[in-house]
Formats: C-alpha cells, sequence, structure tokens
C-alpha cells in the first residue's frame, strides 16, 4: 500500500520534471540566433528562388514559428491550439523536420526502438559483466583475479570506443562471420518483422553492446568492488562467518545485498550516459538508432527533430530513475519504513 | 569440574612485527564465566577471535593451540579444517559483538538471521526453526516474539537488538558462548539489564562465557574467573573473588585505581549559590521536524522540554542521561548552535556585571565573539581532529579566524597551550595520527583553549576513552579549570565519571530533567526512580556489592511505568519541584 502510493507519488514527479524538462529543452533549441527556415530563406532569396521561399513562408506560419517564443512552446506542446489546432507532442504530433521534409515522427519511427533495444541491450550486458566480476574481484581481492579484473576494466574504461568498435568488427567478422555496421541486414530495412529479421537483429547487436557496454561495465565494476569491500569489513559480516556460514553464500546474502544498493541506484545514470555516449558509437557503426538523426538535426538548427530527440532521451532518463528508486524502495526496508536513527 | 577450552601459549602477529598477543594461556570450565580484562591494545579482543578463528586476514597465529573439549571430543581449533571448523561456529561455540547496531544486517528481518543459525547446523523445517527462535525470542525478554520475528534491526533500539544478537548466539544451544565487550555500547541501565540476562541464560542452560570486558564493575557483576591483559600478555589470571579483592599485580591495581566510582556519602551537600551566573538557560524546549519526502507526512519530535540549568562562574553542572534524552540538544542550544522554541532564553553573561549577551538571538558580532568564549571538547578524539593537519595549524586555526596575535604569538600560544595539558611543544609538527586517543583528547582540549574561552563544553569527553586514560583526561580537566578560572558544561552519560568533576547535576529522561542537585545529594538521597535505577546499574568493582535489577527495571522502563507519584500521563511529565534546597524532583505534589 505504502508503496503503491510511492509509486503514484514518484510517477507524478516525474511528470512535473518532464515539464521543465521541455521547458529547458525549448529556450536551449531556441538560444542560437535564427533557425533553419529563416536561413533557408536567407539562402534562397541570395540566390533568388522565388518558389522555395514561398514554400519556406508557409512553413514559418504552418508551424507557428512567426509566433512569439512563449507561444511556440505552447503550440509545440499541445496546451494550446496552432494554427491547425492541437498538434503538439500531448497529442502525438511531433512537428516537422525541414532538414528531411517529412515529419519527426516518421524520421525517427523505427529507430526510437532500435535506440531502446540498443541500450537496454547494453545495460543488460553491463549487470551481467559487472555483477560476478565485481563481487569476485572484491572477495578475491588483492590476489591475481582482482588485479586481472581490474586490469581488463582499466583497459576497458581506456580505450577509445570507435578504436575496440573497428577491432571488433574486424576480427569477429574474420573468425565468427559476425556482420560488420547496421542493426540488420539491408534486404531486412522496412521489412514486416519475422524470425530472420530478429535473428538479424541479434547477430548485428553483438558488437555494438560489447562496444557501449565495455566502459560501463568496467566502472561499474570497479564501484561494486569498492562498495563490496566496504561492506565486507562491517561487524555484520563477522556476525555471519561466527554463525558458521559458508564463505560464498555468506557473500551473497549479506554484502552483496547490502552492496547492491548503490548499483541499482546508478540504473538512472547508465542510461542517459549510454544513450548519449552511444551517439558517436552509432554514427561510426551505421546503426539505425536516433543518434546519427540528433546529430544532424544539432547542426542543422532543425529545431523539432532535435528537440523530439532530446525530449525522448530526457523521458528514458527519468524513467530509468524512477525504476531504480521504486526498486531501491523494494529492496531496501530502511528506506521503505523510513530510519528511527534520524 | 571438567576443562571446556585450553588455550596454551598462543602467540598471534601482523607480518613480521612483534607479536601482539604473547604466550596467552588460559582455560575454561564447563559452565564457568571468565572475564578477559583489559584496555584497548591488550590483545583481548584477538585472543577471543582466535577461539573461532574469524582473526583479521593479516594476522598470523604464530604459536600455541586452542583445544576445544566438546561432546563430540577434543580438537584443536588453530588445526581444524574450515569446515570442520564452520560446523563448530556457531552451533557448539557461538559469539556476541560490541556494536549491536553493526552487528547485524540492515536489510533482513531478525527471523530469518536468527533461525539461520539453526538451518545452517540442524537441518530443521521451516515451522520447527520458527518455533524454536520463537521461544529462545521470548527467553531473552521480547515481549512480542511474532513481531520481533518480523522486525529489522534499525526497527529496535539499542539493547534490543543485542538481546536479539544474543538469541541468535544461543539459540543452537553452544557450550561456549564468547561475548566481545557485550555490553560498552549500551547505556548503563541497558547494561545492567543485558549482563543479568546472560547472567540468567548461564545459569539456565550451564554454558560456560568467555566475558572479554575493560570493565572490572563487569568483572565482578559476572565472572567466576578473571585474566587481565596488557600489551598481549597474561598480567594476572585467578578467582575472580581473589583478584578483585587483593590484585596481585601492579597493572590489575592501576585499573582498579581509575575505575570511575559512585562515591558512599555522608551527608548531602549544601545547594549551590546561582548568584553569579555564566550561562542560564531558561524554558528551553526544542523540537525537530522531520521530513521524510514528499510522500511521508512530517513528524515533529520534542528533543527536550522545559529544561532550565543555570551555570555558576567557575563552577561544573553536569547533564546525565542515556542516548535519546536530550542532553545533547541542550548543549547546542547553550552553544548557540540549535535555536531553542521561541519562548525559550538563553544568556551568558562573560563577566559578572556585563549585561548578559542572548545567546538564542544574537547579532553576528555578539556571535563571534561568543564563540571565543565558548569551547567544545567533543566526544570522538579520532574524528574531531582532520588527519591532513600538523598539530600546529589545528592549534592556530582558531586564533587566525579571529585574527588574534601575529603568526609568532599564535605559536607561542599553540606551544604554551600543549604545555598546559601535559604535552611536549616538540609536538607541534605532527600529524594527529601519531598520537594515542588520550594524548588526542588533550589536543582537542588544547585546541580549545587557544582562545582564551570562559566556558567550556564538553560532550563526553571520556567515553571513547580507556578507563585509565579516562582518569588522567579527568584530572586535566580539573587542573585547567582552576588555573584558567573556566566553567564547564558537561554532557556525559556516565554518572560515576560526574561523580568526580560535577557542583551539580542534572539527570534527564525523555526530554525532561527529572531530578536535579549536587552530586552528593544525588547519592544521599535520590528521589528519583530513574536516577536510583542509575545508581543502582552502575557496575561496582566488588564482588559484594552485585547490582540490583530489581531497582534497575524498576527506574529504566518507561515513564509511564514509573510509580505514580513519578509517571508521566501520556505525554505530559509532572512539574519540577523542589524537594529541599538546591534538589528538585519531577514528581506530583
Amino acid at each position: 500500500m505504502m508503496f503503491l502510493r510511492y509509486a503514484v507519488y514518484r510517477f507524478f514527479t516525474m511528470l512535473l520534471t518532464l515539464w521543465v524538462v521541455s521547458i529547458l529543452v525549448f529556450i536551449i533549441i531556441n538560444l542560437p540566433p535564427g533557425d533553419f527556415l529563416s536561413n533557408q530563406i536567407a539562402e534562397l532569396r541570395a540566390t533568388g528562388q522565388a518558389a522555395g521561399v514561398a514554400k519556406a513562408e508557409f512553413l514559418r506560419t504552418e508551424y507557428a514559428l512567426d509566433r512569439p517564443l512563449w507561444e511556440q512552446y505552447l503550440i509545440w506542446v499541445g496546451f494550446v491550439p496552432g494554427p491547425n489546432g492541437f498538434a503538439g507532442l500531448l497529442q502525438g504530433d511531433f512537428g516537422w523536420s525541414f532538414e528531411f521534409d517529412r515529419p519527426v515522427g516518421e524520421i525517427v519511427g523505427d529507430a526510437l526502438w532500435l535506440t531502446v533495444l540498443v541500450n537496454l541491450a547494453a545495460v543488460l550486458f553491463v549487470y551481467v559483466v559487472a555483477l560476478p566480476l565485481g563481487v569476485l574481484a572484491a572477495a578475491k581481492s588483492e590476489t591475481w583475479i582482482d588485479y586481472t579484473a581490474g586490469f581488463v576494466g582499466y583497459l576497458g574504461l581506456a580505450t577509445p570506443n570507435f578504436l575496440l568498435a573497428l577491432i571488433l568488427f574486424y576480427y569477429g567478422n574474420k573468425y565468427f562471420d559476425l556482420p560488420i555496421g547496421g542493426l540488420m541486414d539491408p534486404s531486412l530495412e522496412g521489412e514486416p518483422m519475422s524470425f530472420e529479421k530478429v535473428k538479424s537483429i541479434l547477430l548485428h547487436l553483438i558488437v555494438p553492446t560489447f562496444v557501449i557496454g565495455t566502459s560501463g561495465a568496467a566502472a561499474m565494476m570497479q564501484r561494486l568492488r569498492a562498495n563490496m569491500l566496504d561492506e565486507l569489513s562491517k561487524p555484520y559480516v563477522e556476525t555471519a562467518r561466527a554463525k558458521g556460514m559458508a564463505p560464498s553464500r555468506m557473500l551473497a546474502k549479506y554484502p552483496l545485498r547490502v552492496a547492491f544498493n548503490p548499483f541499482v541506484a546508478d540504473i538512472g545514470n547508465l542510461l542517459p550516459a549510454m544513450v548519449s555516449g552511444s551517439v558517436l558509437v552509432s554514427v561510426v557503426l551505421g546503426l539505425q538508432t536516433i543518434g546519427p538523426s540528433l546529430l544532424t538535426a544539432l547542426k542543422s538548427q532543425d529545431q523539432f527533430l532535435a528537440a523530439f530527440i532530446l525530449m525522448f532521451v530526457a523521458l528514458l532518463t527519468l524513467i530509468g530513475t524512477m525504476v531504480s528508486d521504486l526498486l531501491l524502495v523494494l529492496l531496501d526496508p530502511r528506506i521503505r519504513y523510513g530510519s528511527r536513527d534520524g | 569440574m571438567t576443562t571446556l577450552l585450553e588455550v596454551e601459549a598462543l602467540t598471534i602477529g601482523f607480518g613480521k612485527a612483534d607479536p601482539v598477543v604473547h604466550d596467552v594461556s588460559f582455560s575454561v570450565e564447563q559452565g564457568q564465566t571468565m572475564a578477559l580484562v583489559g584496555e584497548s591494545g591488550s590483545g583481548k579482543t584477538l585472543t577471543c577471535r582466535s577461539v573461532l578463528r574469524i582473526l583479521p586476514e593479516a594476522a598470523q597465529v604464530r604459536n600455541g593451540s586452542v583445544t576445544f573439549f566438546g561432546e563430540k571430543g577434543p580438537i584443536n581449533l588453530i588445526e581444524a579444517s574450515e569446515k570442520r571448523l564452520r560446523g563448530i561456529r556457531g552451533d557448539r561455540i557461538s559469539m556476541i559483538f560490541q556494536e549491536p547496531m553493526r552487528s547485524l544486517s540492515p536489510l533482513h528481518r531478525l527471523g530469518d538471521q536468527v533461525s539461520e543459525v539453526l538451518h545452517l547446523h540442524r537441518n530443521m523445517g521451516r515451522s520447527e526453526a520458527k518455533r524454536l527462535v520463537l521461544e529462545q525470542f521470548e527467553k531473552v525478554g521480547f515481549v512480542d516474539p511474532e513481531r520481533s520475528w518480523r522486525s529489522y534491526p534499525f526497527e529496535m533500539s539499542g539493547g534490543m537488538r543485542q538481546r536479539a544478537m544474543i538469541a541468535m548466539a544461543m539459540v543452537a544451544k553452544p557450550e561456549l558462548l564468547i561475548a566481545d565487550e557485550p555490553t560498552t555500547a549500551l547505556d548503563v541501565t541497558t547494561q545492567a539489564q543485558v549482563l543479568g540476562l546472560i547472567n540468567r541464560l548461564q545459569k539456565e542452560t550451564g554454558m560456560a562465557v568467555i566475558l572479554v570486558t575493560h570493565d572490572l564493575g563487569v568483572v565482578a557483576n559476572m565472572a567466576e574467573h578473571v585474566v587481565v591483559m596488557n600489551k598481549g600478555r597474561v598480567m594476572e589470571a585467578g578467582r575472580a573473588a581473589d583478584v578483585l579483592s587483593a590484585p596481585a599485580h601492579g597493572y590489575t591495581a592501576k585499573l582498579f585505581a581509575a575505575a570511575p566510582l559512585i562515591p558512599e556519602v555522608a551527608k548531602p551537600a549544601r545547594a549551590l549559590p546561582h548568584d553569579d551566573l555564566i550561562l542560564d538557560l531558561t524554558n528551553v524546549t526544542k523540537t525537530f521536524t522531520m521530513r521524510a519526502g514528499g510522500w511521508r507526512k512530517p513528524v515533529e519530535v520534542i528533543a527536550c522540554r522545559d529544561v532550565n540549568l543555570k551555570l555558576q562562574r567557575g563552577k561544573t553542572l553536569a547533564v546525565v542521561g542515556e542516548s535519546g534524552s536530550g542532553k545533547t540538544t541542550c548543549a547546542r542550544v547553550a552553544l548557540g548552535s540549535e535555536k531553542p522554541d521561541p519562548g525559550g532564553e538563553v544568556l551568558f553573561r562573560s563577566e559578572p556585571d556585563v549585561p548578559p549577551v542572548r545567546v538564542h538571538n544574537m547579532t553576528p558580532g555578539q556571535r563571534r565573539k561568543f564563540q571565543r568564549e565558548a569551547q567544545m571538547v567533543f566526544q570522538d578524539p579520532y574524528s574531531s581532529l582532520s588527519p591532513r593537519m600538523r598539530v600546529i595549524s589545528a592549534m592556530t586555526e582558531p586564533m587566525e579566524i579571529h585574527q588574534i596575535g601575529s603568526k609568532a604569538e599564535r605559536r607561542d600560544k599553540a606551544a604554551e597551550m600543549l604545555r598546559w595539558v601535559g604535552l611536549d611543544p616538540d609536538m607541534l609538527r605532527r600529524y594527529p595520527h601519531a598520537f594515542s586517543g588520550g594524548q588526542r583528547q588533550r589536543l582537542s582540549i588544547a585546541r580549545a583553549l587557544t582562545l582564551d574561552p570562559k566556558l567550556l563544553i564538553c560532550d563526553e569527553p571520556t567515553s571513547a576513552l580507556d578507563v585509565s586514560v579516562q582518569d588522567q583526561i579527568l584530572t586535566l580537566l580539573e587542573d585547567i579549570r582552576e588555573r584558567a578560572g573556566l566553567s564547564y558544561l558537561f554532557i556525559s552519560h556516565d554518572l560515576a565519571v560526574v561523580a568526580r568533576i560535577a557542583d551539580e547535576v542534572a539527570v534527564m529522561r525523555a526530554g525532561v530533567i527529572v531530578e536535579q542537585a549536587p552530586p552528593d545529594t544525588l547519592f544521599y538521597n535520590p528521589q528519583h526512580p530513574y536516577t536510583k535505577a542509575l545508581i543502582a546499574a552502575q557496575p561496582e568493582p566488588d564482588i559484594s556489592r552485585p547490582i540490583d535489577l530489581e531497582l534497575v527495571s524498576k527506574g529504566a522502563g518507561a515513564p509511564t511505568t514509573w510509580p505514580e507519584m513519578f509517571r508521566f500521563n501520556g505525554g505530559e511529565a509532572p512539574a519540577l519541584r523542589e524537594l529541599e534546597p538546591g534538589h528538585m524532583v519531577r514528581c506530583h505534589a
């Protein structure tokens, strides 16, 4: 019951934050002077293409870019009706991409889901790798296991992602016949979902997941190791030993359980780091995520496209933090009941 | 009598250094309580842990044997395989630790943690294990065992957690219980009850107990045999009655002399005059509002209520109480770092005939001056000095902040203050880690003195120290008070410590002062049940004066269970009445 109340409360604070983020995103995008259309109109005028100017002028009024900024914002979100009635984010209309001359929804469409897929895979990879290695490194601290894990981890942190990507592509293709670049076989693009397509996507995911996840996993492993070492020196570990527990079972039941908290709390930080970190990787690896689109949109001041992608990343982040907060409440009775130690 | 545990020529060391436990031998008989006594660094903890072989990783047992004569025949615990030892830990030999707050996992329910012992050693079904654990919970004094089963440790007080630890240690009916300072972290009334519980359980089950402690009073109440250790060696061993009545070794005698005592008093003291007050707290109440995120209702907690304290210039006023009694809040209010609720007043007179400063409502200029004149000495000398600052910087920093003197003058002052507290000015260049606990506390006192304060607020200045060091620090504080004409507000949980240094004592419980008098009056004629409990709970190093548990439990319970004359009705406390001049008691008329 308590948990449900907290979940509802947490959900509303998330919506509130999202609203504030939308204002910030909009302001930041409009900070540089001019916009895509005014740049285009100036260019068309200079080259004397009157027809193009008329279309651009039409788009300006169509998307209310001739109105004051605050009004543009309200129309964009969908709080007030624009020239064509209510047509904002709230209504599911994400606006027009001037650069690609298509609706934003159409451009990002598949990329959205592929982005979520790539990043979830990377997060999963981070946890699956970091958990056993971190625990092992702490339990066998200052032995060759610890040193090897640490060395490999730092190597992972220090290697530039694109370099790692190139190396993995080369050897992956040479020895395991892994595909190079992209997220699916080109022949399957635009096709409806099928077994073939899923298999192709999964095969293509291997290298990107590894590339995007490595540094995160290395950092996470070090953090888990440090947390575990802290916990291992706590008196309750001694109590467990004095009870006669076997080391492995003791490790999993007591210190790991406590060290798990920061591990879970990191989900919220991990997601945005991955999404923004994967932009460049996506460009290098030719992944059809929203990363490359974001880059183009920002370069050409394609404001609706850029704003939508930023909002999407913000939403992912907020959902990540909400999930980790809720998990923490479930995991830690001290948070659940509120510590009476003050 | 048959021997249960035989420790022979045990030597433990770290790395290549000299051994820290040297050639220690003793034996424990079946059903007997043996006390291992010593101060910090004596090696008593390492010795008792080597029995279960839960030593720090770097420690090596270099020599000797620990033989356990259990039901399954003798076994050398030093050489037994790890697997065999695991079968003994928690089953035949169990252990309880010093810090009940941290010795239980914060994330697992008590029932889970305690019944685990049975799952590990008895191969027992769930319901059977639960039945046994609930039974054990009842034995250690949990009123509602079913509820305790579901509780998390952080929902319980320190005393209750230690009871849970005891239940965990006892549930498998071990032959030997090792208790490593089991009551050091507890309030004195709780300590008395926990000691009583261990005693009772031991009588019921006939197990043997190794009690590790630094407190001879605890020894007198618990042990039949004593082993006194110092610097890793056994100084003296023998029957408790003999050792305590006629200590043969000089070190034991020294421990005795240093143990704080509540004196036998022949007559009450005269009331202290209150005509020249340096500090005057009137009607101080402090309410804290605890907010825990937007989804919980804020909770109001009254930390202290209607506190009136008057500190005569040049005297020592002690505030005594258990943790959570509101004594530290009083000190913080007196120091101006916490504002009392409206209606409360704190007045400070730096000189007898100047108008007082209203500490609860100071201008920034007044605050600067007040902060020079009122200084604080903290409880934990290990964390109150920055490990990255040399002594000289720590000592001169207060003077720099208040822009007093030139650099050379500050240095001279720091050196002079070091001499005052009995340290060598040559030590100025060192870092705090080079000093022992007692020396560090001397440093903090010297630092507080560099600003020539008028008032020193001491917050449990000796609680973290060994008894022999505590004795020295108290002597030092007394000397300095005379020498520098200081007044002390002394916060403590220990009536025996206060007995020595205070001119007046205020006993606090549940946020209010329940009794207030000069110490001699208080000991001669204690009126309030809680004061009586505090006095009765003080363990005396005298085997013929055991703790009167009945008196303790009468006064140490909730204020709503006190005898009618003193009882709180709901949240309302009776008024503080003057019984005789200078002796106030909170009771109904």
